[in-house]
């Protein structure tokens, strides 16, 4: 077994702050962390390899203090960490980004061999855009299977899947053939306390680097300048202000507050009606 | 930031062959999402600004039946791909059959819903036509200067939004969050034309099966789907009182959640969490009992459009982003409102009668 685990590293929302004169987002001092998805995507590889054997590998794009996500992921369990770096990356949107790691795990399937399942966390908690995973997976023309809450069975002999799914009105259960992309939900696992040799293995990590020195790249998919999307203006909204405080007794707070809420009651009344 | 974009005439040549804005239709067993009229709706909006038609399009097993409504809220096309192989959503299938509809048609912007289905498919279709896409957006407007679409989006969880434009690439394609926009029929719809389209796909060449589909489970629920919401904190104090948190949500015909704190008292499951690691909502109405607000709790909930909070601390940091701001124990406050509200809705039920 094969896993590979696309990981990145994220401000932690949270923490962030606005900086409300200039429209700016204060990085500073906001600590980065594993995007929170992914700690379950790596976790999910790593009750695969327990059960099955094989190996975890991760890859992540960006600047050199990712590593320390990649260290993480090491932690968890991980056998080993590909960063993939390069200049020209600066500024990519996700259609770029899905590129540059798409070539990136194409690299690393020649360097550690084909790979059975591809991870993402569902989406990324700073951009939010659930784009990039789909967008690996189109590229290399394998299922998708989004929102995973459970993989149901694995059969390597068969290659093949069977994997539920968070829907708008449920869940549906799939079956796919291997290799497949699964982008994950946080309550697909829960995370598991790293054994004392994964944490001091990860203290000494030395990760694989990637770049355009060993990753064929085609520039003219790369970066800010090749992105079809562009940040025109980034504002921030109105603060929200605090609103009326309801005054009076408990008696006349609940009257007050139930006319605020006749609107609702009254759809659920109509509801209920026409059942 | 401002900078002008310069164009080559063959980028401007390629860019001038798309025209006209599509709508998806998301539909699940031949019922439409309502988030496809709301968009509906808003392309009108656009295409009067650069004088050109709305395309609405739907795959399904069968979708003839929602033209009149399509047509009610001011598609003038109405682009269908029936099979039995699309009876169920699969995103392979509805990723080819959708892209290549847009290779032949060229809409100039393709408009999405942002559900979970619009959100599976959308970023496979981009990549597939290899333009852009801009997720969840909540503003989409015409740039009066360019003609090219404006589309905002919050990021860092609400706490920043970025105006994201697609310059040089067609489709200017973005999911759009449900319940954004408001859906209003055409006053003098028109019957709009009907254009079907074939697919060479057969069930054989997809190699995704849908062995089961389970409609609402509580193990899993998607939070993102409600109107309204009732979540309770740690200040609920036990797992008994959230059963009132249940009423009250049950009341509203909405449904309930929890904090983190909540969760990890053992008063909600985790897939009932809202904020950061849990769920982000973007409800009508969310009622907040007994939560404090905790920064992690508030980018999950601050974008709903009524925020009513209980808590006994005038202080809390939850009352900030609140539009109703009540200084009561949930615990002893509630159970009052609850039985206010049935006295309300059993007066309301004899007037019908």
């Amino acid at each position: 077994m094969h896993a590979l685990v696309f990981i990145k590293q994220v401000p932690d929302a949270s923490q962030v702050r606005v900086n409300y004169e200039t429209g700016t987002i204060i990085r500073e001092g906001v600590p980065a962390i594993l995007n929170p998805f992914e700690a379950h995507a790596v976790e999910e590889a790593v009750r695969l390899r327990s059960k099955y054997g094989g190996k975890v590998t991760v890859l992540t794009m960006g600047p050199p203090q990712a590593t320390e996500a990649l260290k993480e992921c090491l932690s968890r369990g991980a056998d080993k960490a590909y960063l993939l770096s390069n200049r020209i990356f600066a500024g990519s949107d996700t259609l770029a980004t899905s590129y540059a790691l798409f070539e990136g795990a194409k690299k690393i399937i020649e360097l550690e061999g084909e790979v059975d399942l591809f991870f993402a966390g569902k989406q990324a908690i700073d951009g939010d855009t659930a784009q990039t995973g789909p967008g690996i997976a189109t590229r290399f023309d394998i299922p998708l299977v989004t929102y995973l809450i459970k993989l149901d069975e694995v059969d390597f002999e068969e290659k093949r899947a069977v994997a539920t799914r968070l829907t708008e009105f449920g869940q549906e259960t799939l079956q796919v053939p291997l290799p497949a992309f699964f982008t994950v939900e946080e309550t697909l696992n829960e995370l598991s306390h790293s054994p004392l040799p994964w944490l001091i293995k990860a203290a000494r990590a030395k990760f694989e680097k990637l770049s355009g020195e060993n990753v064929k790249l085609d520039s003219e998919q790369c970066g800010l300048k090749h992105s079809p999307t562009r940040v025109k203006k980034a504002f921030t909204p109105e603060k929200r202000q605090r609103g009326e405080t309801l005054t009076g007794s408990t008696e006349e707070l609940v009257f007050k507050t139930s006319d605020i809420l006749m609107p609702f009651l009254k759809k659920d009344l109509q509801h209920g009606q026409n059942d | 930031m401002g900078k002008t974009i310069d164009f080559t005439e063959k980028e401007l040549d390629e860019i001038s062959s798309y025209k006209n804005i599509w709508v998806f239709i998301e539909q699940t067993g031949g019922v439409a999402h309502p988030v496809s009229f709301e968009l509906l709706t808003k392309a009108r909006e656009l295409a009067k600004q650069l004088d050109c038609q709305v395309g609405s399009v739907a795959i399904g097993r069968s979708v003839s039946h929602l033209a009149d409504d399509v047509f009610r809220f001011g598609a003038d096309k109405f682009y269908i791909v029936e099979d039995e192989i699309f009876k169920d959503y699969r995103t392979e299938p509805f990723r080819d059959t959708l892209s290549d509809l847009v290779r032949k048609f060229k809409p100039e912007i393709f408009l999405i819903g942002a559900t979970t289905q619009g959100r599976d498919l959308s970023g496979t279709v981009a990549t597939e036509l290899k333009t852009g896409l801009t997720a969840d957006t909540t503003k989409q407007e015409i740039d009066p200067e360019t003609g090219m679409l404006l589309m905002t989006r919050p990021t860092f969880g609400g706490s920043l939004m970025a105006t994201i434009i697609c310059p040089k690439h067609r489709p200017q394609m973005s999911t759009v969050r449900p319940g954004v926009f408001k859906a209003i029929p055409v006053e003098h719809p028109e019957k709009g034309e009907i254009i079907r389209g074939k697919t060479d796909l057969t069930e054989d060449k997809i190699v995704k099966k849908i062995l089961k589909k389970v409609v609402s489970s509580e193990g899993n629920i998607n939070l993102g789907f409600y109107d309204v919401i009732v979540a309770g904190g740690k200040g609920m104090g036990s797992k008994d009182h959230f059963n009132m948190i249940k009423e009250l949500a049950e009341l509203l015909g909405g449904t309930w959640a929890g904090s983190r704190k909540a969760v990890e008292s053992g008063y909600a499951p985790q897939s009932r969490q809202v904020g950061q690691t849990g769920q982000t909502v973007h409800a009508k109405l969310y009622i907040a009992c007994g939560i404090s607000g905790a920064i992690q709790h508030l980018v999950g909930m601050q974008t709903s459009a009524v925020i009513i909070s209980v808590n006994t601390d005038q202080n809390a940091p939850i009352f900030d982003v609140s539009t109703y701001c009540i200084v009561e124990d949930a615990i002893r406050f509630i159970p009052k409102l609850i039985g206010e509200l049935k006295k309300q809705k059993l007066t309301a039920v004899s007037y019908e009668h």
